[in-house]
């Protein structure tokens, strides 16, 4: 890469560095794998930046990062259950271990992180994208490689499961 | 339309991407169906809470600079690539033709390349800081607060000379990086010029400044102190030469001093 392309680079692919590390945190639910995933996908994406002629930067990115993330997943298997998902298997909600507990500790945020981790993550993410990042049904189809049809789809099945994750008293409230 | 089929439509409806022919099915199916109102009410307000708890995340400063610090260093992998490649030819001519200077030409050939190299990173350091946002890391025209801004970010203390009085007023600092090392950047200022100065240690005590010119940029840089410098403007040579007699005398007084 010479100087030119690294100053176009920075100028473009740089300031989607909080969007790149906000997915990596929500997917891979610790901060330094978050990092250390950022920097991988940054490299992977300096090697590809030739191939990426305008178009949508931040999508660009996040596609990169979220294969990074995958990657990761599968070389520590701590999610492996997520990768060999299943749409109609994976329909049950997992429970909090004791949800009148979390009721009565009242914090809907607490509960709402804890359900958001307890979501396979092909949910969590569009979930995370959609909601916390704010990107348009397209661009989650084209950060996650899926149809927009099947974006609405899993994103009104990982709401659903959310809400019967919460503990009703409490997020009704709200 | 059944609340069946309609079951993904209605979070298409409410997140708005749906297109106005299949909004406004929905819209008479929720005027006849209470269940499937109350679902969009749930999911509304689902939506709302997450919105409110899972705030997007800022990246942490060191993650930052980590990665400025790994896009650098591709630059200069790539920059040594371009510059080796004609050394070895040089260095592969001199071994086939077995003449008594070959040695010499490869090793001039090296060290002119070594050279060119810090002027190829000066250079983009420059354009770097143009046109991103990163000019200064600390934005000052007080030496006085520049200098100690460098404290415990470098393994040494780079002077901060004042030129305010010349007319060349300091605009501020930052951290950057040249060859394999971390060095101090120090901006200044010339009418409508911007004027970076990196100097880092050096064991040549003294080197007269030398100067270069590289897709429209000057360069100037020396030695003086136990710093080298090179200052890189696309201000006129002359202005930037004086410049550089200027940071040569302000280094070699530093160390004068006890």
């Amino acid at each position: 890469m010479d100087p030119s392309a690294l100053a176009r680079f920075e100028e473009t692919v740089l300031p989607h560095l909080d969007a790149a590390y906000t997915l990596a945190r929500y997917l891979l639910r610790n901060d330094h794998d978050a990092e250390d995933v950022v920097q991988d996908a940054y490299l992977r994406a300096v090697r590809h930046f030739g191939g990426h002629r305008g178009g949508n930067t931040r999508a660009w990115l996040l596609t990169i990062v979220r294969h990074t993330c995958y990657s990761w997943l599968r070389r520590h298997k701590a999610d492996a259950r997520a990768i060999e998902f299943d749409e109609t298997l994976h329909s049950e909600i997992q429970v909090g271990d004791d949800p009148e507990a979390e009721m009565v500790r009242g914090a809907l945020g607490e509960a709402l992180n804890q359900a958001i981790d307890g979501l396979p993550v092909e949910f969590r993410e569009v979930v995370i994208l959609r909601d916390v990042q704010g990107l348009s049904y397209a661009e989650i189809a084209e950060v996650v490689g899926i149809p927009v049809g099947t974006v609405m789809s899993r994103l009104s099945r990982a709401r659903q499961r959310l809400q019967r994750a919460l503990p009703v008293e409490d997020y009704r409230r709200n | 339309m059944s609340c069946e089929t309609l079951s993904d439509k209605l979070t298409g409806y409410l997140d708005r991407e749906l297109d106005e022919r299949a909004a406004g099915e929905v819209e008479a199916h929720l005027r006849q169906c209470v269940s499937c109102s109350a679902r969009l009410e749930g999911e509304r307000r689902l939506r709302a809470a997450v919105q409110a708890h899972l705030p997007p995340l800022r990246a942490p400063d060191r993650l930052r600079s980590s990665v400025r610090t790994l896009l650098r260093a591709q630059v200069r992998r790539a920059q040594r690539r371009q510059t080796w490649l004609p050394t070895w030819a040089a260095t592969a001519a001199a071994l086939v033709l077995g003449l008594a200077g070959g040695w010499q030409l490869a090793t001039w050939r090296v060290s002119r390349g070594d050279r060119s190299d810090v002027v190829a990173e000066v250079v983009a350091g420059h354009v770097r800081s143009l046109q991103g946002t990163h000019l200064t890391d600390v934005a000052s025209s007080e030496h006085h607060t520049v200098k100690p801004w460098f404290a415990g970010k470098l393994d040494f203390s780079p002077p901060v000379p004042d030129f305010t009085t010349e007319g060349f007023p300091l605009i501020g600092g930052r951290l950057d990086y040249l060859g394999e090392r971390q060095v101090a950047a120090l901006v200044y200022g010339r009418r409508q010029h911007v004027i970076n100065l990196f100097v880092w240690p050096s064991r040549d005590s003294k080197a007269l400044p030398a100067a270069a010119s590289r897709r429209g940029y000057h360069v100037v840089h020396g030695a003086a102190g136990g710093m080298t410098y090179w200052a890189i403007s696309d201000l006129n040579e002359t202005e930037l030469s004086q410049f550089a007699q200027l940071v040569a005398a302000d280094l070699g007084h530093g160390t004068a001093q006890p």
